[in-house]
């Protein structure tokens, strides 16, 4: 049975990212500490515990999804851990917490990838509260601005501080105005396909369909200069672009998109500050290299020294780089694992990517494939801004980096974005069974 | 729809391309630039960080080590646990700024670089253990610390050698230094500290014991001595120069006088025990003539960097070029109506001797014997002329280092003493230690100051003026101890600097007491 097969195969590469976990973390001890610490088993156990513990709710849940997303996350949920401990010991005692709270959130991941999978059993219900959604998403994006429990981090306004926990909802938002996206665009699209106004040489759909894409523009460059949070807004409109542009299939919204793209950046290069000084470490950091370039310079150095096969867990000086736990946490993996790890990284975000996009093209429903693609865009997509940004391929916008970089709101996201991929998956292999099935009974005509 | 996504799967690849070429061309293409680039400091910050041995003295006083310091911002951090008394040697070891002295010169086994440390036996494989190796220093504490105490607060140097072999006993300068200030790991101390170091105007990181040059003054006439000595054209009985005042040397009309005036003559015994300036110029000038006083210099080291195991030694220097050749001395003077300066020292040299010519620079090397103009000499390399006078005649390489083990015991290197230079035939060395003996311990000795109950020291004091108004100058003494009958067993020199006065008797009443102190401290210690 297929559902039987994936989920064996499932279940072994879990199994398998939970044994590289733990050799990284051996070895991370062995360079850091000299010795394996005593505290090596219980940590292990509550690994691959949690880890069995989401696969076996998956095979309850939905046994017939995806085998390959579930064990990439748990890999780079695992990496992701192990260079939290080892970044924690060397940045001194402030930081001697982050594991246990890693841990802590890596539990409430899990528990919300399952809660996920208990509460949306039908993916069709995620289309029916659509605006409610929509709602939700554009108030936790806006929440941030409300004074007394919003706050700003390193110049960002994107925190909630609520009884002593920092929450990012920016994190959650996203996915919120994903699916929200996704149900509005599928029953939009046939009017936004259809060109009737004609503005030089495009032909565009009715103004007033055109709302929507013009808001998403808007609100992303709200964000932009009330949040001052480049990476979000990055990720927000590319995403809604791609997505009008495979609801609509209509490239001219990719055009527009860019267009809009660089107005908004050239402006903003034009009025802020901080995006110009981005864009400055981005083309030349060397300029200042003890100032404002030294943390984009580090960065080159740790991946520098790390080589082809990395200077070995725990044995880098990844410290070197500033904020390395929170932005910078791929060059430590570079500078520590090297080109093979890094590398490694990259792919696991592609296989994933992959995987995703494969579960958008076999779902049946236009809606199913449009969200599935949503949230593979957002994934993918935000891997690929805060992995550009740090290479200085692209400049550098503060995000983070799915299920690898520390803080409970983006692996709990991340956690529920996995658990509504893995639904739209499993719906859809139950969907094609129903139809083989249907079509074995059918009485031949004779 | 599947189309578009295709397409956008598409796009995807191609951006995550572009990171892995970004990736290789940071970590492979471009990684050994980046990891060359001076404002890296990864590669000083590993050092920084690894095991470290300790350094020790001869008679097992830490005074350098590394502490783990877990939970730190390093792993370990170095500490010198005696700092301003042993800076000036163990020099210090910084992440940003390198390192100096003995840090740096033994830093590869300090660090457990050497091959031999590096590869070990096979069953090191399965159970590392720590090779970084421990130096331990021919240095004694006592000495050390009686050269430290000796000359409290004023600029100056003090080296003390064993002369049979060549072991630094002791070696300071003033002004020092804190090292620790440059190990701290917080990095904008250190930086702070290197700073304010540089700036110093007195150079607390330069180590002048070894490191810089000074007049040599009247402790230069030991290396006159030797020079006639050793040419045979003195001996202690010949010549015998006349009372005088001052000298004139030939082609010039400026007199090089004694101090205060003094009226002083004699033979070498006596003018070596009063330091007779117009008799040792004369003697330089005029009898030995400037080859033989170059050969002899140089015999004893000068224009050569002693090879002692610290870096950046700096090398003595005595003027080798006097010009032209003119006419003999004898010559000269039947040419000139009235006889110059004392008049001419009776001799009994025997009359085979090639005669000495004047140069067109005889009045330079006429003050280049008693060590001014342009001789300029390391405290070291005085120290290294009193040792090689006390030994027979050999000056043994000067070395600082004793032995390296590991931290387990095994040994990784060990000095073994050899000869550097033959300064003086024994003979002449007998002589001479018997002539600096009688400025000690003879009736109007300069260095009378240095004596030891018990046992046997000579001396020889200098003043070396610096042309300073108000009159200032360097005051000196070299010189050695040991129980009588054996070879000495301590060569020193005690140099300090520009102190206000000029006359003979400075260096004798600053410098001969702190020599006194370290000769005592090695004699103890022995």
């Amino acid at each position: 049975m297929l559902h039987t097969r994936r989920r064996n195969t499932e279940l072994g590469l879990v199994l398998f990212a939970a044994l590289i976990t733990g050799g990284l973390y051996v070895l991370a001890s062995l360079g850091n500490n000299a010795k394996i610490p005593a505290n090596l088993g219980p940590f292990l156990g509550i690994v691959v515990a949690l880890l069995i513990a989401a696969h076996i709710a998956t095979r309850r849940l939905a046994p017939r999804a995806d085998p390959l997303l579930l064990p990439i996350a748990a890999l780079l949920n695992g990496v992701g851990y192990v260079f939290i401990a080892r970044l924690s010991e060397d940045l001194g005692k402030g930081s001697k917490r982050l594991p246990g709270l890693q841990a802590t959130w890596t539990f409430l991941g899990v528990a919300a990838y399952v809660a996920t999978l208990v509460v949306v059993r039908h993916v069709r219900d995620l289309d029916r509260y659509r605006y409610t959604l929509a709602l939700v998403g554009v108030g936790l994006l806006l929440s941030p601005l409300v004074p007394g429990i919003g706050v700003s981090v390193n110049g960002s306004r994107i925190w909630l501080r609520v009884a002593g926990f920092s929450i990012q909802p920016g994190e959650f938002a996203k996915i919120a105005l994903a699916v929200f996206f996704a149900s509005y665009l599928v029953d939009k699209r046939e009017l936004l396909r259809t060109g009737t106004y004609r503005l030089g040489p495009l032909l565009l759909p009715e103004p007033r369909h055109l709302a929507p894409v013009l808001a998403a523009w808007g609100g992303s460059l709200v964000i932009l200069i009330l949040e001052k949070d480049l990476g979000s807004s990055l990720l927000f409109f590319a995403v809604f672009v791609v997505l009008v542009w495979i609801a609509t299939e209509r490239a001219a919204y990719l055009v527009i998109g860019f267009v809009l793209f660089g107005f908004g950046a050239y402006a903003s290069y034009k009025s802020f500050g901080h995006v110009r000084t981005r864009v400055q470490n981005w083309l030349d950091p060397w300029q200042d290299a003890h100032g404002r370039g030294y943390q984009a310079i580090q960065a080159q150095f740790a991946f520098a020294s790390g080589g082809a096969t990395g200077a070995g867990p725990g044995s880098g000086m990844p410290t070197l780089i500033p904020e390395v736990a929170t932005d910078y946490q791929f060059a430590a993996i570079g500078e520590e694992l090297g080109l093979l790890g890094s590398t490694a990284v990259l792919v696991s975000y592609l296989l994933m990517a992959g995987s995703g996009l494969r579960v958008a093209m076999r779902a049946a429903q236009p809606f199913e494939k449009l969200l599935a693609t949503g949230l593979t865009a957002l994934l993918s997509l935000q891997a690929f801004i805060i992995m550009g940004g740090v290479t200085r391929l692209i400049p550098l916008t503060g995000i983070t980096l799915p299920f690898i970089s520390y803080g409970g709101s983006s692996l709990l996201a991340n956690y529920i974005l996995l658990a509504l991929l893995m639904r739209v998956s499993d719906e859809t292999a139950l969907h094609q069974e129903r139809v083989t099935a249907d079509v074995a009974t059918m009485v031949p005509v004779t | 729809m599947n189309r578009s996504i295709t397409r956008f799967g598409v796009a995807l690849l191609v951006l995550y391309t572009a990171v892995f070429a970004q990736l290789n061309n940071l970590q492979l293409f471009g990684a050994q630039r980046l990891n060359h680039n001076p404002i890296n400091v990864r590669e000083a910050a590993k050092d920084f960080e690894r095991k470290r041995g300790s350094i020790m003295t001869a008679d097992g006083v830490t005074i350098a080590e590394s502490i783990d310091t877990p939970g730190g911002v390093t792993d370990r951090v170095r500490k010198y646990l005696d700092p301003l008394v042993y800076a000036p040697l163990t020099g210090y070891f910084s992440r940003d700024y390198g390192t100096g002295g003995i840090e740096k010169q033994y830093n590869d086994a300090l660090a457990a670089k050497t091959n031999a440390q590096k590869y070990g036996d096979l069953a090191d494989l399965f159970n590392p253990q720590d090779r970084t190796g421990n130096v331990t220093l021919t240095l004694d504490n006592d000495v050390q610390r009686a050269a430290a105490q000796g000359l409290l607060f004023r600029k100056g140097s003090v080296v003390a050698i064993d002369p049979r072999d060549g072991s630094i006993l002791a070696m300071y300068s003033f002004p020092t230094y804190d090292p620790n200030t440059l190990s701290d790991v917080d990095r904008a101390a250190a930086t702070a500290a290197k700073k304010q170091l540089d700036a110093d105007p007195a150079k607390p990181l330069l180590t002048r014991a070894y490191r810089d040059n000074y007049f040599p003054g009247s402790t230069f006439k030991v290396v006159t001595s030797a020079a006639g000595l050793e040419s045979g054209a003195v001996t202690p009985d010949s010549p015998n120069f006349p009372a005088a005042t001052s000298y004139t040397p030939p082609l010039t009309n400026n007199a090089l006088k004694n101090f205060g005036g003094e009226t002083c003559g004699g033979t070498l015994f006596e003018i070596l025990r009063v330091s007779c300036n117009s008799a040792f110029a004369q003697m330089g000038a005029e009898i030995i003539g400037p080859d033989a006083m170059v050969e002899r210099a140089q015999a004893f080291g000068f224009n050569d960097t002693p090879p002692i195991d610290l870096p950046d030694a700096a090398k003595s220097v005595f003027p080798t070029d006097y010009g032209k050749k003119l006419q003999t001395i004898d010559a000269f003077h039947a040419h000139q109506n009235a006889p110059s300066g004392p008049g001419g020292p009776t001799t009994t040299a025997p009359a085979t001797r090639p005669p000495v010519y004047v140069y067109e620079n005889t009045p330079r090397l006429a003050q280049a014997s008693i060590g001014q103009n342009d001789v300029q000499a390391t405290p070291l390399q005085m120290a290294l002329v009193a040792a090689g006078v006390a030994n027979g005649g050999v000056i043994m390489k000067p070395h600082v280092m004793k032995e390296i083990r590991t931290k387990s015991g095994e040994l990784l290197s060990v000095y073994t003493p050899a000869p550097w230079r033959t300064a003086v035939t024994p003979e002449v060395a007998a002589t001479l230690r018997e002539a600096m003996v009688g400025v000690v311990e003879g009736p109007g000795g300069t260095a009378f100051r240095m004596a030891v109950d018990g046992y046997v020291v000579g001396g020889k004091t200098g003043t070396a003026e610096l042309g300073t108004s108000p009159p200032s100058s360097h005051a000196w003494v070299i010189g050695f101890g040991g129980v009588a009958g054996q070879v000495p067993s301590v060569a020193v020199a005690v140099l300090v600097e520009a102190q206000p006065g000029a006359t003979e008797q400075t260096g004798g009443r600053l410098a001969a007491p702190i020599a006194k102190a370290v000769i005592e401290a090695a004699l103890r210690a022995r």
